[in-house]
């Protein structure tokens, strides 16, 4: 329970404290204590609501969602038992802000619960009334999150899930998963189970389940965490009504498949999970692809807000001595729970030529960044140590901080005292506090070395390039196009159209022949739009803003220059050497059977029996992956020959249904058609035979099925396999040329799975599609869009900036041996006469600061900035320093 | 930066500076962050200087470990390091197990600092592997073909670079110099020889020992 006034939550921006409704004052005129104790005198009392109106062109409704209330249904027992908690209650405990500062409590006798059950599909694929008829897609990932942070914290708690399928649908979670069922203690049950119980001593939970071998039966827990789905956001009806948009039969947005992005309305769009139930990355691409949308329409107006950020002037402080300054961040409680963060201080003003030191409650909210700037300026300090959390996401911030105060970028040090110290070493609360001192002084030794570096801008060609003309690429580039940049789309095929020319329908009925043909008409209308046959890439150079590909397309060889180029060369199907595939011609894959089913196929359309196996090609050793769209795919199939001829058999041999989302109800009602499902197990794989049966030709299909507990054997006339989506042929060699990385399962690696989902760790570099993991096209439509948004970004500024962390010669000490040379896979380094003769010099543009060069250059002549022999040296000398030497350091230093 | 920056040198710095053990993390070999897969550059440094730490320093090579994971494998991280430590302080303080006296030790870590520039040399021009694998690499730093060309290229270097940092001090004779070194007196009087040819030193006829020229 919050107090009536409250920071909302330890990241809030702007983190301040605000009062609500259960203000004693507010509502009675009572109490007034916090008017009294405020010393800026910020409370006011007298504030009244205010309307304001804001003229805009677009609307954007990311409005999320509110997570399954269980109380509606008294058999979750949440809110009776105690310690039946609920995923996001959970999640609340695993936080270091959470009301045990992170450790695993009951409730009710603050005792560390050894035996965890969770319960899946809380609220979700259930048709009762109170519960959601479709999968909230997110639920079976998270709670393996939560089981692998239980075990971390907890290393003796025994888990078990209760689920029903797996859906680990998502990149790399199929891994995922496994690391999580190969903890210890960890027990995965195939159950649907059901809270009886509570003991009413020890307020342990009890639960009902039943397995094949031991029947029913109930187990006593001590914490039973209901994994709980995604409901539509609160008042949506009311916000639908306001926007006048339609929303669907589960009251989220009504949107259409071939733009997810879009609503019923003209300017209104939807990002998030107001979409549907959806995981982060997918979130990202429609938030970023309805920046892009709100660009199309609102392009001419691009900028007209904008001010342009005016620093102060640089100060130069070559001359002076190291003056450092230190703060040390508590991040809430997240390292002073475990750090003791004064003593930290204390030891810093320790450190040689430290000569500021302080703690600050979070560094990176406002009003600390502004006092750090306003210190730096006041105390005249040089050099600004920060220790708290990882660079990785506020290095920039606080590189701002210090040009606010006229202190050049690079005398920035951060020392991460919270994801290497406090995060991993919770239960060693001194050792703790003596390994942030180390990190300390280590900072502190390097930021003594620091050199101010220059960043500079380079000039942005505004042409985009996208390489492939599927729906990914298509829909890449018509919304790059309309936003006013030239785009050239090469396509390998004499054709566009990619994957998608081989699909009829999808599972919500899209016409996708119809979709497709205007997809191309459009970009083929679009004079923005160059489009490349029959492209094979020859060469890249250049980078970010300024790149030139060389390509040959129908027999003729052209340089392309573009700022930015995104890379959506899509997959391919599998090709299966199994079930009979290649052998028997009535073996067909699914893309094959939909081929055969929208031609009209009549011999099909009459067969008896249709076998359906699914996970063929992964799920396995050699791609350890889930191919995400086949299942819906499969079902898809299935219900358009129930369709075609409702007599059909059609069996659909599965090892987890993996219809997510909305697909959930297409699966039910392929159920309720008496499509039959039947469960295999990848030690016990279908065995298929063409033989004969009373007189028929047919396929039999030998599967053991696990609630009989005997081999079934169907006799079919076709059998569909649901081959994996593999990656492209050509994507190794894309990547070689663009510079860009893969993931193991061989398709594209994005810069982050989360936070940059459409864009490369390579800069100006973007990628939407199959080539990125196998999905549906409408999330494929998503993506592009989003990667269109990323591409807009850089595209609409004249200028890029480069680092200043880059290599660099001393011509003096240069050798001419060309080892750098020949370590630069980037080709940044050439020789070039000087009045000395020949020395290497490095195109700071080119040179991405790996630093490699540095490390095999004999005389030391090349040296990457910012990471200097000086700067990691003094860091490691530091590392070895112990505190009782420290004295003599400084009073040697004092000496000099 | 990328774990190919990370040189012979830092290694040299760390045990120079007392450390016990030194540990290098690098990302998942065949998943460069970069294009350079610079973490088999880091690997065959690791594996010049662990065959530096046996041949010459007289360190077990279990000090030194690189480990290869992404970003999101803290639990390899995790794992990694804490058996690490564990392995690290079983063997004890550095030298102590292996029975290196410090002083010695201090004084072979500094003739493999002066020697760093050129080991670098070495390694790019002579040690040549064919492929970019794990094994490749295993199998070429354990091969007999990489033991020849250390005790060609590497290992006289080293111990005339150590004997240099003892003249610098003060003459010695090659007894002297044998017990410092751990070398036997004629392997020293080897490298007198052919020192003295060169020109780099000389034989003090009045101490009856060796200086620098």
């Amino acid at each position: 329970m919050n107090k009536a006034i409250h920071i909302y939550f330890s990241q809030a921006i702007p983190l301040v404290a605000y009062i609500d409704e259960n203000c004693l004052f507010l509502k009675e005129q009572k109490c007034d204590i916090c008017r009294g104790v405020c010393q800026t005198d910020a409370i006011d009392f007298t504030q009244t609501p205010e309307k304001i109106d804001v003229k805009v062109g677009a609307v954007i409704l990311s409005v999320g969602l509110e997570p399954f209330d269980p109380r509606v249904r008294d058999e979750y027992g949440y809110g009776r038992y105690e310690n039946v908690l609920t995923s996001m209650d959970f999640e609340r405990l695993l936080s270091s802000t959470g009301p045990y500062e992170g450790q695993i409590l009951r409730s009710s006798d603050q005792k560390h619960p050894r035996k965890i059950a969770w319960l899946q599909c809380i609220g979700s694929r259930r048709v009762t009334e109170g519960d959601n008829s479709y999968c909230s897609a997110v639920c079976c990932t998270y709670t393996q999150k939560q089981v692998i942070l239980t075990k971390d914290h907890e290393p003796e708690a025994e888990c078990t899930i209760f689920h029903n399928d797996i859906r680990s649908y998502g990149k790399d979670f199929e891994r995922y998963f496994q690391r999580a069922d190969n903890l210890e203690n960890i027990r995965f049950i195939r159950s649907y189970a059901q809270i009886v119980r509570e003991d009413p001593e020890t307020k342990n939970v009890f639960v009902r389940y039943s397995t094949p071998d031991e029947g029913v039966k109930e187990e006593e827990f001590d914490m039973v965490v209901l994994s709980v789905g995604l409901n539509p956001p609160k008042d949506n009806d009311k916000l639908a009504a306001k926007f006048g948009i339609e929303l669907n039969e589960h009251g989220f947005c009504r949107i259409n498949p071939a733009n997810p992005i879009e609503t019923s309305r003209r300017g209104i769009f939807v990002s998030g999970t107001f979409q549907g139930p959806t995981d982060i990355p997918e979130s990202v691409f429609s938030a970023s692809g309805a920046g892009s949308k709100c660009g199309e329409l609102l392009n001419r107006r691009r900028g007209k807000l904008t001010t342009e950020r005016v620093y102060p002037p640089e100060k130069d402080v070559s001359g002076q001595e190291p003056k450092i300054g230190v703060f040390v961040c508590h991040c809430g409680a997240n390292i002073s729970s475990v750090v003791n963060v004064p003593e930290t201080v204390e030891y810093a003003l320790s450190l040689p030529n430290v000569v500021y030191a302080t703690e600050q409650l979070f560094s990176c909210a406002t009003n600390s960044a502004m006092e750090i700037t306003e210190l730096t300026r006041e105390k005249g300090l040089n050099r600004v140590v920060i220790a708290a959390c990882s660079p990785r996401t506020l290095e920039p911030l606080f590189r701002d901080t210090l040009r606010e105060a006229g202190l050049n970028q690079y005398f920035l040090e951060m020392a991460n005292i919270r994801e290497h110290c406090s995060w991993v070493h919770s239960k060693q609360k001194e050792e703790a506090t003596a390994k942030a001192k180390d990190i300390i002084r280590m900072a502190v030794a390097r930021a003594r070395h620091l050199e101010p570096l220059r960043e500079f801008d380079l000039p942005v060609n505004k042409t985009a390039l996208v390489v492939g003309g599927g729906i990914a690429g298509m829909t890449c580039a018509l919304s790059i196009a309309s936003q006013g940049h030239q785009v050239h789309l090469l396509e390998k095929e004499k054709e566009l159209g990619g994957n998608a020319r081989r699909l009829y329908t999808t599972v919500d009925a899209m016409d996708v022949q119809a979709y497709l043909r205007d997809l191309i008409r459009s970009v083929y209308g679009n004079p923005m739009i160059h489009v490349s046959h029959e492209a094979e890439i020859k060469d890249v150079s250049g980078y970010i803003g300024n790149f030139v590909t060389t390509v040959e397309t129908e027999g003729q060889v052209k340089k392309i220059k573009h700022g930015a180029t995104v890379i959506a060369i899509g997959a391919e199907e599998y090709k299966p050497d199994e079930y009979l595939y290649g052998q028997d011609e009535r073996v067909l894959t699914h893309l094959e059977l939909e081929e055969r089913i929208a031609a009209g196929d009549e011999k099909l359309a009459s067969a008896q029996t249709m076998v359906m196996i699914q996970c063929v090609g992964c799920r396995n050793q050699d791609r350890n992956y889930c191919s995400r769209v086949c299942c819906s795919h499969a079902v898809k199939n299935a219900l358009e020959l129930k369709e075609l001829n409702p007599e059909m058999d059609i069996y659909v041999l599965f090892r987890d249904m993996r219809t997510y989302g909305f697909n959930e109800d297409y699966y039910r009602k392929a159920s309720e058609k008496e499509v039959r499902f039947i469960r295999y197990v990848p030690e016990e794989k279908p065995q298929v035979e063409a033989t004969k049966a009373e007189g028929r030709e047919v396929l039999r299909v030998t599967v053991p099925d696990p609630i009989l507990g005997q081999n079934l054997e169907l006799d079919a006339d076709y059998l569909a396999l649901a081959a994996a989506i593999v990656p492209s042929r050509s994507t190794g060699d894309i990547a070689s040329l663009f510079k860009v990385t893969l993931s193991p399962d061989g398709f594209y690696k994005e810069a982050h799975v989360k936070l940059r989902p459409v864009e490369f760790a390579t800069d100006g570099v973007y990628l939407c599609g199959l080539a990125h993991y196998p999905k549906h096209i409408p999330e494929t439509i998503n993506q592009a869009y989003g990667a269109a948004g990323r591409v807009l970004t850089l595209l609409s500024h004249d200028t890029v900036i480069a680092s200043g962390a880059v290599c660099e010669v001393k011509e003096d000490q240069c050798v001419s041996c060309g080892a750098c040379i020949t370590a630069c896979t980037y080709g940044a380094i050439e020789f070039r006469e000087t009045a000395r003769g020949k020395k290497a010099w490095v195109n700071p543009i080119l040179c991405k600061g790996d630093g490699l060069c540095n490390a095999k250059c004999p005389t030391d002549a090349i040296v990457l900035k910012h990471f200097t022999n000086e700067e990691i040296e003094s860091q490691i000398e530091a590392a070895a320093v112990r505190q009782q030497d420290l004295q003599q350091i400084a009073a040697a230093v004092e000496k000099v | 930066m990328c774990s190919g920056r990370v040189d012979l040198g830092f290694i040299q710095k760390a045990f120079a500076s007392g450390q016990d053990g030194v540990f290098i993390g690098a990302c998942r070999l065949n998943e460069c962050n970069y294009v350079t897969h610079g973490n088999y550059d880091a690997f065959g440094n690791v594996l010049i200087f662990k065959k530096i730490m046996q041949e010459h320093l007289g360190l077990d090579p279990g000090r030194l470990h690189i480990e290869f994971m992404s970003a999101a494998d803290g639990n390899i991280l995790a794992e990694s390091v804490n058996r690490f430590v564990g392995q690290v302080k079983a063997l004890g303080p550095v030298g102590q197990s292996e029975g290196v006296d410090p002083e010695k030790l201090r004084l072979r870590l500094k003739a493999v600092g002066r020697l760093v520039p050129y080991l670098r040399l070495v390694e790019r021009e002579r040690f040549r592997i064919p492929v970019k694998t794990r094994e490749a690499y295993e199998e070429f730093y354990g091969s007999r073909e990489f033991d020849r060309l250390y005790r060609e290229l590497i290992g006289d270097r080293l111990a005339m670079s150590q004997i240099m940092l003892l003249l610098a001090q003060k003459p010695m004779t090659t007894g002297e110099m044998a017990e410092i070194v751990g070398l036997n007196q004629s392997e020293i009087s080897g490298y007198m020889n052919s020192s003295s040819r060169q020109g780099l030193v000389r034989y003090d006829e009045a101490q009856k020992r060796y200086a620098l020229a």
